[in-house]
């Protein structure tokens, strides 16, 4: 139990780090140091399939991230904005905060799953059935790849429209422009 | 208490978005809300027993005949496998989502010179 308590100040202290820095390379170190910091409180939240993928996912991240700040010139940055603005908006995020925990008051208490409670959820349903309808030995691969195959479809989808939206955006010429012959 | 530490993590990616400035810091704010809201989710189907819990995963003494059938202490001990899979999916659209953010970025610097999104006024064709 503490080693959550421990990861988690961990990635809150790295997250304020990556917020307050001036430097954009150091904001986008700290941003990793809270990815792989998720990624071991993943391990000892016994979700070995998520570890994998998040450190996978916030190697390339952070790599995408390295490649948009380094060598810019002005990779200082010159501040926040106006002091009234700042003022408002910490208030009232402050104020969210006070009356959201106020929510997991009435949610069970950490370490008491809700699934737990319903004998017929899907979650224990995919636990009981998992082995038996798909054949995977891993139920997480059993709902990823069998029962919600459509959702990792869909996935698949919004992955590739991304790619293709930042090829697009990134590119330096249109296509026209690249075909046509130089009209003087 | 885990919940409102994570919940607060959330507030810090939320505080950077709305106040800072610089294009870069305002993605890493969204970063910072996607892992929150991606751990709170794993969170949810942790469960704290007598003896310990084990991943969704049913290992040699687990399955008791070829058919498949899985025993009753396996299913009383494992970790939620639904949020696992969500979220499997949903870090893998935030990958997506942060290439194209940062293409973005990158191409608004080409343009403008700046990262400052209070000096992004200039409309150019």
């Amino acid at each position: 139990m503490e080693i959550f308590y421990i990861l988690m100040v961990l990635m809150l202290i790295a997250g304020i780090i990556a917020v307050e820095t001036t430097n954009l390379l150091s904001a986008v170190i700290c941003v990793g140091a809270v990815g792989f910091g998720s990624a071991v409180m993943y391990l000892f939240l016994k979700a070995p399939d998520i570890a994998l993928t998040q450190t996978v996912v916030e190697v390339l991240g952070l790599v995408i991230l390295i490649r948009a700040t380094i060598s810019r010139e002005k990779s200082f940055i010159s501040g926040d904005r106006e002091f009234f603005a700042v003022v408002v908006s910490v208030v009232i995020l402050f104020l969210i905060f006070v009356i959201g925990t106020g929510i997991f008051a009435d949610m069970p208490p950490f370490g008491d799953a809700a699934f737990a409670r319903i004998p017929d959820s899907a979650s224990q349903v995919y636990l009981e059935n998992g082995v038996k309808d798909t054949g995977a030995a891993n139920i997480v691969t059993a709902v990823y790849l069998d029962y919600r195959v459509y959702d990792t479809l869909g996935e698949a989808t919004v992955l590739f429209t991304s790619v293709v939206g930042a090829i697009v955006i990134l590119r330096k010429k249109s296509r026209k422009l690249l075909f046509e012959e130089d009209p003087l | 208490m885990l919940y409102s530490l994570c919940f607060l993590l959330f507030m810090i990616g939320l505080y950077c978005v709305l106040v800072k400035k610089n294009m870069i810091k305002i993605v890493i704010g969204i970063l910072l809300m996607e892992y929150a809201v991606n751990l709170f989710l794993v969170m949810l189907g942790w469960r704290k027993l007598a003896e310990e819990a084990v991943a969704p995963i049913a290992a040699g003494g687990d399955l008791l005949d070829k058919a498949g059938t899985v025993s009753q202490l396996f299913v009383s001990r494992a970790v939620d496998p639904l949020p696992q899979a969500l979220v499997l999916t949903s870090i893998v659209i935030g990958l997506g989502s942060l290439a194209l953010m940062v293409a973005i970025c990158i191409r608004i610097y080409e343009k403008y010179g700046t990262f400052d999104i209070t000096k992004i006024r200039r409309l150019k064709g």
